[in-house]
Order: structure tokens, then sequence, then C-alpha cells
């Protein structure tokens, strides 16, 4: 009993100096001389493979008995998904991508052992056909500034520790012991920091407006139910790196005068909701969260709550309605969260993004934080870039970097030779922005004068074989199921929305319909209760704005420029390319297709229901849609 | 101390000096003089001769809920400079507000409403004369055949009047509906047979059924069907 | 046909349920702001929320009955019914959506007879959708019982399918 109680004290630092102490033995333990492998262990690796990878790596090195030489870490997401499994050989940094698990004795027993580059295991650019060998020299990595995501690369999220060796908890030790609550507030407010969540609201000012309010009782909330399609930056923290975001919930909660906080984390990221709780844990045994942290006299406890696979419960009203055990409603928001909230108590949610900026604000300095970005919007943003790119990923960049350079330079623009049509932006609340406003920096204020929004930082690109209203047709779909069907606007707005833009892909629609969608979003606009309702019309308007062409070929010609809306296509197979291998005759649901082996196949109009399997198996690219 | 409600959760406590608490403000160019802590559409329904305001989710018997949108108005907090979009039934009356309640966005506003109201469910009397009032002739969509508005009104009264919770709200989006648990036909020992429901319905959509207790509306036309009316088929995309 | 009834064997069963509801639900005494989490647990344990175990929810955490009903049919995480032996969620987030997610969804509703949200007649599948598991890299995605299927079409989807019971 003695013996587990002193294991549980053993961690517990209750001072400053004795953190200091423990960051400086930490730092004394690691044996600096073993070569450290660093595996990206964020959900999109592992879906590819990443645990296999991991395996066989232990194995081989308990094979070789090279525990004393090798560290291997498993840490979080590294950012250039589209390039994973990773593995990170240190101290140089090796980058070695797409891995098998058979990769992994030649890596030991080469790189390792004898210090070797395996030349296929190497990243090439495909711009100059050069192989990088480095991982600072990775084109995509370079051309970002890492200030919040360079630390996935290097943490293991299970271990306190690793956390504690970079600096971990310092900010904390400054912000408890040197500033007081409202100078914390002051620094916030001079470093520009606006909300990393969509809203965009000055951060500073809202931990003001909470820390006026007057009450015992206050909560500080992180909003981790990152429901835009598209955006896993907030998961790739989470999972990476949740240390941070604890260290900016204690800091926040200090400077409001909060004792409890949330973590609400979106129900599909068990990964997240995992690390979270380790982390949370490790930080009680070590005395960093609980009560007198530090021995400044301050608590701070966090509960995580998980979300029921709801996109509105990320509004902040609806999210705070499901911490108190109600479903997912908003309400009007005339008082702010900040005074009336969480059980009407002075509540300050904020995004994971956002939370991971505080501790660098506080030890850095809100000079360092607006060194980056313009006026408008500091620092740095965690932009997920996916969709038509080559270089599928996490970027973190400095605000006011231009859509250009963010698609073309970091991502290595668009795959297999095709054309970029538009950019979107702010999930399900942003819009599409046309290559004419290429060269626009990414601002908040920018991106919303396009009718476009910053939103949580999703960035898909989209490119000749995409097409727009299609894009228009799913987004309002997608907030149609999501809607929480309070309102009128937003419940029968989204689905008479639904009905024209389906009229529309059917080729069924008139020209005054594009009237009507005008007017529904209008209604949505002007009239729906929460943000969710009266942003959900913005997809459609800027693509109206900016393609309304191809919105008048689908009512005017009853065609799909870009081949997509399955009404107005044709499938058909090209007689010059087709091998006659019969794929698609195997895959075809209906029999449409007929042809002998090694003959050329047709397909017959009458029979075919349009499913595109056929398209989707042909090797000889021989469907062709007309 | 007077309490007015913000939200169906939420109320702001109001110091009454003497028990009056006069605030200034002006609705539709004519200057008046309220008694603080209450919403908009509170203090105007009390003075004849200012905008009607109309409403549907709203009842003075159970707090605000501001879910039909309908009894939105302009309101500027800053001496009239820049105006938005607010719900009545919920926004507390402030010194120096200007409040506009019956512009042309607001009518075109409340039109749209209307008419999204009315497709929904064309043959409620109550809406058809909001629809003439409004010169809302012939929606422009698939009709639906829907009694009930889901204005929540039977919902809050069984809650806050009676203190019982026999029927809610449930399901989210274009499925949700008024239901008892399960989607029982019959209510339980839960329902006393009070009748607040029916009362307060705006619609006629809950009625007494002939063993006392509330007949809850029936969803018409099946929303699988409605949806299978919009779609034809299941759409694909490349 | 006999039937026989094998009554300790029967009891056996039924307490060890009712022991399992009971502690779960007791672990949430005082909470009952902590419905959500509840019912998550619920359906964790059992793959679905009987109607029984909601209703002594509702009487042991004071919750009227109608409120955990409106909050179970509110959340998608929850389901009345019993889900199938395997569950498959396609992923629909806009990256997979573009690279023709919806192909997907269409073809098991062909094969299977089932849409987003409904399960097999045999309980063999239950299909769902989900917007956006954060694996855009490698989409469409296809998450089959926890497993990740990436780059999919409708020839893989078929050749994964096959494998389960």
């Amino acid at each position: 009993m003695v013996e587990q109680v002193r294991k549980l004290l053993e961690n517990r630092v209750t001072s400053v100096a004795e953190l200091e102490a423990l960051r400086k033995s930490i730092l004394q333990k690691r044996d600096q001389s073993r070569t450290c492998i660093s595996i990206c262990g964020g959900t999109g690796c592992r879906a590819a493979g990443a645990e296999e990878i991991l395996e066989a790596f232990y194995e081989e090195i308990e094979k070789r008995e090279l525990q004393l030489q090798v560290e291997l870490k498993e840490t979080g997401c590294h950012g250039f998904c589209e390039q994973g499994p990773i593995a990170v050989i240190g101290p140089k940094k090796i980058f070695y991508r797409r891995l098998k698990p058979e990769d992994v004795p030649e890596i030991i027993s080469e790189t390792v052992l004898k210090g070797k580059i395996i030349e296929r295991l190497l990243y090439v650019d495909p711009t100059t056909g050069e192989k990088i060998t480095y991982e600072a020299d990775v084109p995509f990595y370079k051309s970002q500034t890492r200030a919040i995501l360079s630390a996935n690369g290097e943490i293991d999220p299970t271990d306190i520790e690793d956390y504690i060796a970079r600096g971990g908890y310092s900010a904390l030790c400054k912000a408890l012991f040197q500033m007081s609550p409202e100078s914390v507030i002051e620094e916030v407010k001079k470093s520009g920091l606006r909300g990393r969540g969509g809203g965009g609201f000055p951060t500073g000012r809202k931990w003001e407006s909470c820390r006026q309010a007057s009450s015992d009782i206050k909560y500080v909330i992180c909003n981790a139910d990152e429901g835009d399609p598209g955006a896993y930056q907030d998961r790739s923290l989470l999972e990476g790196n949740p240390h941070a975001i604890l260290e900016g919930m204690l800091i926040g909660a200090y400077a409001i005068g909060s004792h409890r906080g949330f973590l609400y984390v979106r129900n599909e990221y068990p990964l997240a909701v995992r690390h979270a709780r380790i982390a949370i844990e490790q930080a009680m045994d070590y005395g960093l969260l609980g009560e007198n942290i530090l021995g400044s006299g301050f608590d701070f406890t966090v509960m995580i709550n998980k979300g029921g696979g709801a996109f509105v419960c990320g509004e902040s009203s609806a999210l705070m309605a499901s911490l108190e055990g109600k479903i997912g409603e908003p309400k009007a928001k005339y008082i702010h969260m900040s005074e009336k909230g969480l059980w009407d108590k002075p509540s300050l949610l904020n995004n994971v993004k956002t939370w991971a900026n505080v501790p660098l604000i506080i030890n850095k300095g809100a000079d360092w934080y607006t060194g980056f970005g313009t006026a408008g919007s500091t620092g740095t943003m965690i932009f997920s870039l996916v969709g038509k790119i080559n270089n599928t990923g996490l970027v973190e960049v400095p605000m006011g970097i231009t859509l250009r350079k963010m698609i073309y330079d970091i991502g290595g623009g668009i795959p297999n030779g095709k054309k970029f049509k538009a950019v979107q932006t702010g999930g399900p609340s942003g819009g599409c922005i046309p290559e004419q406003y290429l060269d626009t920096p990414v601002d908040f204020d920018e991106l919303s004068e396009l009718g476009s929004m910053m939103g949580s930082g999703a960035m898909i690109v989209m490119d000749e074989d995409t097409c727009m209203v299609d894009v228009a047709r799913y987004f309002i779909e997608f907030l149609k199921g999501e809607s929480c069907g309070k309102c009128v606007p937003c419940r029968e707005g989204l689905n008479r929305m639904s009905e024209v833009l389906n009229n529309i892909a059917h080729g069924k629609a008139k020209r005054e319909d594009l009237d009507t969608l005008e007017d529904l979003a209008g209604i949505l606009g002007d009239g729906a209760l929460c943000a969710l309702g009266k942003t959900a019309a913005n997809p459609v308007m800027s693509t109206l704005r900016y393609f309304r062409d191809e919105y008048l070929a689908h009512i005017d010609d009853k065609k799909c420029p870009a081949g997509v809306c399955r009404e107005l296509i044709q499938y058909s197979i090209d007689p010059d390319k087709c091998e006659g291998c019969g794929r698609c005759l195997r895959s075809c649901p209906t029999g449409a297709i007929s042809g002998e082996k090694k003959q050329v196949h047709t397909l017959d109009p009458e029979k075919c229901i349009k499913c595109g399997a056929c398209y989707d198996v042909c090797k000889f690219n021989a469907v062709i849609k007309v | 101390m007077t309490k007015v409600w913000i939200s169906g959760e939420a109320s702001i406590d109001v110091e009454a000096a003497d028990g009056i608490n006069a605030v200034n403000l002006t609705v539709d160019d004519k200057e008046i003089v309220v008694s603080g802590g209450q919403t908009i559409l509170e203090a105007v329904a009390r003075l004849p001769g200012i905008g009607n305001i109309p409403a549907l989710c709203h009842h003075p018997a159970v707090k605000p809920y501001g879910a039909c949108r309908i009894c939105t108005v302009e309101v500027s907090e800053d001496g009239g400079s820049k105006f938005r979009f607010v719900a009545a039934c919920l926004y507390p009356v402030k010194e120096g507000l200007i409040v506009k309640t019956n512009t042309e966005k607001v009518r075109k506003l409340r039109k749209g409403i209307i008419e999204l109201l009315l497709t929904r469910c064309p043959n409620v009397k109550r809406i058809q004369e909001l629809a003439e009032e409004y010169g809302v002739e012939k929606p422009r969509f698939i009709l639906g055949d829907q009694d009930c508005i889901l204005c929540g009104l039977c919902v809050r009264a069984c809650q806050e009047i009676m203190g019982k919770s026999a029927i809610n709200l449930v399901n989210r989006g274009i499925y949700r509906e008024v239901a008892a648990p399960f989607y029982a036909y019959e209510l339980g020992e839960e329902c006393i047979g009070c009748g607040d429901c029916a009362f307060v319905c705006p619609t006629g959509a809950i009625e007494m059924g002939p063993d006392g207790k509330p007949v809850l509306p029936k969803v018409k036309i099946p929303f699988a069907e409605i949806e299978a009316m919009m779609k034809k088929e299941t759409i694909t995309t490349s | 046909m006999d039937l026989v009834l094998d009554f300790p064997k029967v009891k056996a069963v039924v307490d060890s349920y009712t022991e399992k509801v009971d502690s779960l639900i007791d672990s949430y005494a005082d909470k009952k702001e902590q419905l959500i989490s509840l019912l998550q647990d619920i359906q964790a344990e059992f793959n679905y929320l009987p109607r029984d175990v909601l209703i002594q929810v509702s009487q042991k955490l004071d919750i009227p009955l109608s409120q955990v009903f409106s909050v179970a049919t509110f959340f998608r995480a929850f389901s009345l019914k019993p889900r199938g032996r395997h569950l498959i969620t396609v992923c629909l987030g806009t990256a997979c959506h573009v690279r023709g997610g919806q192909r997907l969804v269409d073809k098991i509703e062909r094969d299977y007879g089932i849409r987003p949200g409904e399960t097999t007649e045999d309980e063999k599948f239950t299909l769902e959708t989900v917007n956006c598991l954060g694996c855009c890299a490698l989409g469409p995605v296809v998450v089959v019982d926890g497993k990740y299927e990436s780059q999919m079409n409708a020839d893989k989807l078929d050749r994964v399918l096959e494998k389960y019971e």
C-alpha cells in the first residue's frame, strides 16, 4: 500500500522548481546516442498499415537485440498523409515513406546499423525528379511554418515525459507565477489570435468578457467536435499532442477564473479520445491537473465527453446542451455564452487549434506571434489540404499565404494532369473559390469577401471533373441530414433547396428555379436560428456566383459539362481502347454490357443505370462519358 | 426582480426599482416606454397600435422557443446605423433599442417562411390565413400533407404547465415529429389527459380523443415517400 | 418436438443481464446530465439501446422517459434496433465524395437492399455513412468492423464483403 502511494507521489511535481528538475532529469536519462525511429501513428497512417509496420520494427529489434541502440517511438500525425506510412530515422531525420512491413528488416540492417540510404524508400520531388533524403528538405514541409505541428512528429502522445522534455508546461508556469490573469488576457488580446474553429472571433476579447462575468463557477470547454467533412486537423492535434491542448486550457482557466474544464470530442475519433484520456490521467498523476497545481493554489480538472454523432453539436450552444444531457439544439445567443453558457454559467469555449496556440503565445510572446500572418489575421493556421491534389495532408502556414502557393508549391498541384477548377474552404458554411482568385491571401476577411470563409480549415481542391452543381447539392444534402430540425428556415428551407438542386441535377429545372434558390438562401441567411442554418446557403450561392454557366448548362441544355450528374450523362465504350478483358461486363449489375472475350465490348444504354462500376474498374480508360 | 426568458432555459434577472423599470425604445418610429425584463414580442403585444408581429410557436403560458422564426424583426442597438434580424419572442428590450416590425425585408422573410410552412401544411387554416395576409399563393415545391408545424408548444405545455413529460420532439431534421416514447399510439400513465397540448396547438394538429387522451399528429405522407418523390432515384457522382 | 427449458441456465442468463444493466446505470447514479455518455455505454455493450434498459434509465436516473427517448433518437450514434453482426461504414466526406464515395453506398443498396441506417434481413450487415474519418489521402474509405479499407471501388468492395459471415 505504501509502495503504491509512493509510486503515485513519485511522479508528482508540486512546484516550478520541481518541474524544472524533472525536466532536467528526463533529458539526462535519455540516451542521446540511441537512434530514434519515429513512426507516424495517426489514424490515416494506421489505416494504411502503420501498426503492422510498428509490429515489424518491434520484432526486428527484438530479434537482433538492438533495444539499447534503437529507440522506437509511435508519434502522432506527421502531416504528409499522401505518403504514409511514414518513418523518420533520426537524428538526421532520414525520411522514408510508403513503407511496407517487408521493408523493415532492410531499414534496420542498412540504414540504422550501417547508415546507408535505401533509395527506393525516399520521396521523389515530382517537379525536379530529385530524391529527397532528409525530412527538412522535403518541399511539402519546407514551405510550411510548423510552429504547432512540428511537435507531432517528435512526441509519443502517450508519454507525458516527451512533452515535458520539449519544454511542455513551461508556459503554464510562466502564466501561474509570473503573470496575473489580466496580463494573460492582455497578451492573448495583443497577439490578435482569432478563433480557429470557424467563427474567427477575437479570442482575447472572448476571454475578457468571460473574466468580467461575475460568477463563482465558470467553465472552460474545448470544442473537438470537428464535423466539417475534409477537416481532420483537430483530430491529429488531439491524437498527436494532447498536452498542448491541456496546457492551453489550463492557462485559459487561470485567466478567467475557472476550475472545471470539458473536452468534447467527436464520437468518430476513438484514438483521439483514448490519447486525451491517457494525457489527462498522466497530467493528474504528475500534479499538473487537479488541486493546487504546482503549489499555486489554482485547481483545475478536465472531463472528456464524447459526441453522439451530430454535426450540429459543433455549434457552441448545441454543444453545451448536449453536455447538459439534452439534445443538441442550438439556442438564440442574444446573451453570449461567455456570460451565460453551460448551466447558465460563464463558459469559455474555444476550438482545439485555438487552445494549441495559447502556450506558444505565452512562452514566446504576442510580438513573436504577430510576426506571422496579416494585420487582421495573425499567427499560423493549420489546414487540411484534400481532394484533387497531389500532396494530401495537413499543412501549417502563416496567414496571408496565397491560395496558389498552398495548392501548387505545397500541395504539388492537381494530379493526372487535370486542370484546377475551384478550392472549397470553410466546410459546409463556406464557398468555392475559382481560379481567378488564386492569388488571394488566405485571411479571415479576404475569404469572407469572396463569399467563402476560413471555417475550421478544410481546403478541398476540385478539378475539371468536379461538377459544381453536384458540389452544392452534396453540401445541402449533408446539412439537411445534420439539421437539428428546430427552426423552420433550416429544416424546411434546406429540404426545399435539396428538392430544387436535385431537379437541376436531373435536368428537370427551369430558369426560375435559380431565383427560387436565391429566395431560399435569403430565408436561411436572415431567418435561421443558428450558424448552421445561417451559413447553409453559402456553398450554393458561391457556386452560383462563380459557375453560373454550369448551372445554366444543366437547366437549358440538360447537360452536365463535368460528366458527373448521373441523369445527364451516358456511358459508352470506346472501341479503339477496349481490350475485351471483360472486367466491365462482370461488374455491371444489370447486364447492360455484352461482348466476347478479347472482342470489343458494347454498352446498351437502355439497360444502363449509370452506376459507374464499369468506369471505375476499366484499366484501359475505355469507358467514356458522353 | 423580474425574470425574462431569453431562450428555453436561460433567463436574466432584471432589478426593478420601486417595482418599475422603465426602458425607452423606438418601435416602428414610435417612441415608447415599457417595463424592462420583457421580450420585444411581449412588450409590443400589450401596446395596441404598434406593429402586429405574427407568432406561431409562442404562447404566454410557456417559455419562448424561437422555432417558427415568423416573429423576426429588425433591430438596431447602435442608434440606427446597423440593423440585424432577431426573433422578437426571445430578444429582450433594451434602452435605446430601435425596432422595425414591418419593413420590406421583414415582410419578405415572413413571406418566405409562410411559403415553406404552406408547402408542409397546405390544409391548415392558420397557415392559409397567414398566406393570404402576406400574399403567398401557390408554393413552388412538392406539397406535403402535415398538420403539425413542429412549434413544440404541446411539448412545452406538458413539461412546464403540468410538470409532466408525456410527449417530446423526437428524431432530428426533416424526420422530426411529436411522439410518445417508442412511438406508442396510446399514451401511458404519464399523460393525465389535461388537454393542455390540444389547447395550445396553433394548427389543431393535436386533438383530444374519445378516451380523454390526445391524438398525436400523424405523419400523413411518410417522409420516405416525399424523399423518393424528390429524388426519383438515388443520385451518384464521380 | 419436446421443448425442454433449462431453468437454471435461463435464470443465469437473465441474472447476468440484469447485473450488467444495473452496474451500468448505477455508475451514473447522481450524474443525470451525463445521459448521453450512459447511452453510449449501453450502445457499446448491447450493440443497440434495448427498450427495457431505456425504461430503467428513466426510472433510476429520474429523467422523463420521453426525454430519454428524444435523446436516443436525436443522435446518430444510437440505434433503437439491433445492429447487424458487421458494421459497414462508408465515408462520405467531401474528399471521398469527389472520389466516388456515393457510388459505393448505391452499390450496397443494390446488392444488399439496405440504405444508410438499415440492417439486412439476415442481420448480417448494417450500413452507416460518416462525414469524414480524416483519411482523405486514402479515399474512398470504407470501414468494416473497425478495419479501414482504402481506395475502394465496386470490385474491391465485393471482395472485402464476401469475407464476412
